[in-house]
Parts: C-alpha cells; structure tokens; sequence
C-alpha cells in the first residue's frame, strides 16, 4: 500500500491541517505548508504514530532525513523505533568526511551530503522528508545511502504531489505517503 | 545553568550523551573546536536519554509551545513537543516560512542574521520553549526569546544540549533562565 489508507480517521485531520499557501516561493507554486500540522499536537503525533506503526517491525536501522523539515519528521520517527537518525544536508553543513551527491532542479543543480561512516554496509534505511515532488531530492538521498552500502527500504513522504510524478523517480524504490495533493 | 548542578548530578546518561558528541578541530574555520552532535543523534540510547532529560524537566511546566532553531534544534525540539503535548515553531533563516512572518535580528562573529517565526502560530500568554543544539554566545536564543516576547508569550527557559565557555557559569540569558546538558568536548 503507498498511500495511506483513506479511511484510517487520523488522515483527515493530517490533511486539513496542511495549509496552502499559493505563489510560494515564486509565482505557479501551491506551496503544501506542514507548519500548521505541526501546531496541532493530536495531529502531528497522528502523523509520527502511522510511519511508527508501518516501520516498526521491518528492521529498519537507519532513518535518514533531508534537511530541513525532514529533520522534524525524522527524529521522532528513529527515536520510537530504535532506529539512528541521519541527516542528509546540504553543502558545507556536516563536519568531516562526507558522500556528496548532486542532483538537477529546474533550474541548475544542487548537493545534498551524507557524513561518511553515518551508515554501514548493510544497513537498512528508510528516507523521511515532508514532501515529494519531482523526487529529485528523494533520489540523490537514495544515492547517497546506496554508495555507503545501506539498503533503501522505503521512501516516506507525509504529503505527496502526484501530477509531478516523483514516484517514477525512485530507481523502483517503494513510497509510502499519508496524503496526495494537487 | 547545567544539568549537573541541577539535580542530574552523577547521572550516567550525561557522561553518555557527552561521550556520544564528537568533536571536530578547524570547521567551519580554524581555531573553532565543532561540536558536532550528528553522532549523537545516530546513537539510539544517546538520543533517548536526551530527549527524557528535556522532557522529564518541561513536562509538568505547562508548556504549549517548543520554539526550535534551525536546523539542528529541528532534530530535537519536534521529538520534545510531542512528548509533552506541546505546538512545534519551526524557528527558520529568513525566506524559508511561508505566508506572514516576523522577523529579528541577530549578530553573528562577522555580520549580521535573521531569524523568522510565523504570525499566529502563537498566542499571547502561552509558556515557551526555546531549544537548540548548542549556546555560544547566546545571540541566537536571544533573537529567539524576542520573537517568542513580540507575539506576548512567555518563555520559560532555554534549552540546549551543549553549552560552550561564554555562558559558563551563567544561569540566565537575557533574562531567561538557560538550561543546558553537557559542557564541549575537548
């Protein structure tokens, strides 16, 4: 199952607590604003409790998150299932040795980097951010637990924009998302 | 004032939580000894105990807000608000929340930054929470704090994991109690 299942009754409460904000940051984009998610503690803990409930029996080790609003999924996420939380930054944050993968936008590129040593060989990872679009983003942190020798399980989005077609991007990964926008 | 003098004397988890922090010479420029807490947040146990220290102090405080800083207080502060039943306030640079904001000012080393929180995301007279990684020189917490003060909360105190030498010794930052884990690692 990659959505969610609509009837579950925390979905509808996720999902009307998603704000959208139009022309953000720039002209054509619905921007799918989580933060009022977040001032909700039923909702929020609702949106934590169903990737918990998914993810906790499949031996996940590694909960990798994209920065930055993947770092307030992600923790709690690792946290109630035992898992390590890594993030995945972008350039010239992480201290030390790092993996560092660049991936195309609409208009030019950019760098999402991964400390070396983070994750062994073997490991297995689910990726968290809030939202998949493109899925450029989701691929290149694929990419980067890939070269480290860890095995993606998963990808775990809270919103997904299906139109842009980010599922077909994953290299035939799985993507689990609680709600679908347009 | 640091978790040690405050009731957590000798308590395992904090030699732990300290043991977890690796430190990292010359970054982002050289002289500044990082400390860098992606190793504990990758340490399962190190995480946990974290996080239960925070939560054991702010759960019976009636906090309905936990303001984190971006990004690392992101990794702490949404794990902490969820425990105590608390809002989570993304506290971000600028341009990066959407739709109305306000916005303040702080000094950095060389120059100046700005932090930005979300109107109505807060209500006058409710008891906050700031939470980052780490307090230096306190500017950021400041800026924080102002934020939190414009809109008419209240900030109870602030929380770090890491306090480094600038505030040694101090038990209040800008008039707000400071609340903090470990010393750096040398």
């Amino acid at each position: 199952m990659s959505v969610c299942k609509e009837d579950d009754p925390r979905i509808d409460g996720i999902q009307s607590r998603i704000r959208v904000v139009p022309n953000f940051p720039k002209p054509g984009i619905m921007f799918q604003d989580i933060t009022t998610l977040l001032l909700d503690p039923k909702a929020f803990k609702d949106t934590i409790d169903l990737f918990v409930e998914r993810y906790k029996s499949k031996n996940i080790t590694v909960v990798a998150g994209i920065e930055a609003r993947g770092f307030i999924f992600g923790p709690p996420i690792a946290l109630a299932i035992g898992a390590k939380f890594v993030p995945l930054r972008k350039p010239k944050k992480l201290p030390g040795k790092v993996f560092r993968e660049e991936y195309d936008l609409e208009y030019g590129s950019d760098c999402l980097e991964m400390h070396v040593g983070a994750v062994e060989s073997g490991e297995r990872a689910l990726v968290v951010d809030d939202l998949i679009a493109t899925g450029g983003t989701l691929c290149a942190a694929m990419n980067l637990l890939e070269r480290a020798g860890a095995e993606v399980v998963e990808c775990a989005c809270v919103i997904e924009i299906p139109d842009l077609k980010g599922r077909d991007r994953l290299k035939g990964k799985p993507l689990f998302v609680l709600v679908e926008s347009q | 004032m640091f978790a040690a003098e405050n009731g957590l004397k000798g308590d395992p988890r904090l030699k732990g939580i300290s043991d977890s922090i690796t430190v990292v010479p010359h970054f982002p420029k050289p002289g500044i000894m990082f400390q860098d807490i992606t190793t504990l947040v990758s340490n399962p146990k190190a995480f946990k105990d974290t996080i239960d220290i925070f939560v054991d102090r702010y759960r019976d405080m009636d906090i309905s807000v936990v303001a984190g800083v971006e990004a690392r207080g992101f990794m702490f502060a949404p794990t902490i608000a969820l425990a105590i039943g608390a809002k989570f306030i993304p506290l971000r640079k600028p341009g990066k929340l959407p739709g109305e904001v306000i916005s303040e000012a702080y000094e950095l080393e060389y120059g100046k930054d700005r932090l930005e929180m979300h109107v109505g995301a807060v209500q006058r007279g409710e008891r906050a929470l700031v939470i980052d990684d780490l307090v230096a020189t306190g500017g950021t917490l400041s800026a924080a704090t102002r934020l939190l003060e414009r809109v008419g909360a209240e900030v109870v105190e602030c929380a770090c994991v890491i306090g480094l030498p600038e505030v040694k010794g101090r038990c209040r930052l800008g008039g707000k109690p400071l609340y903090m884990l470990v010393e750096p690692r040398q």
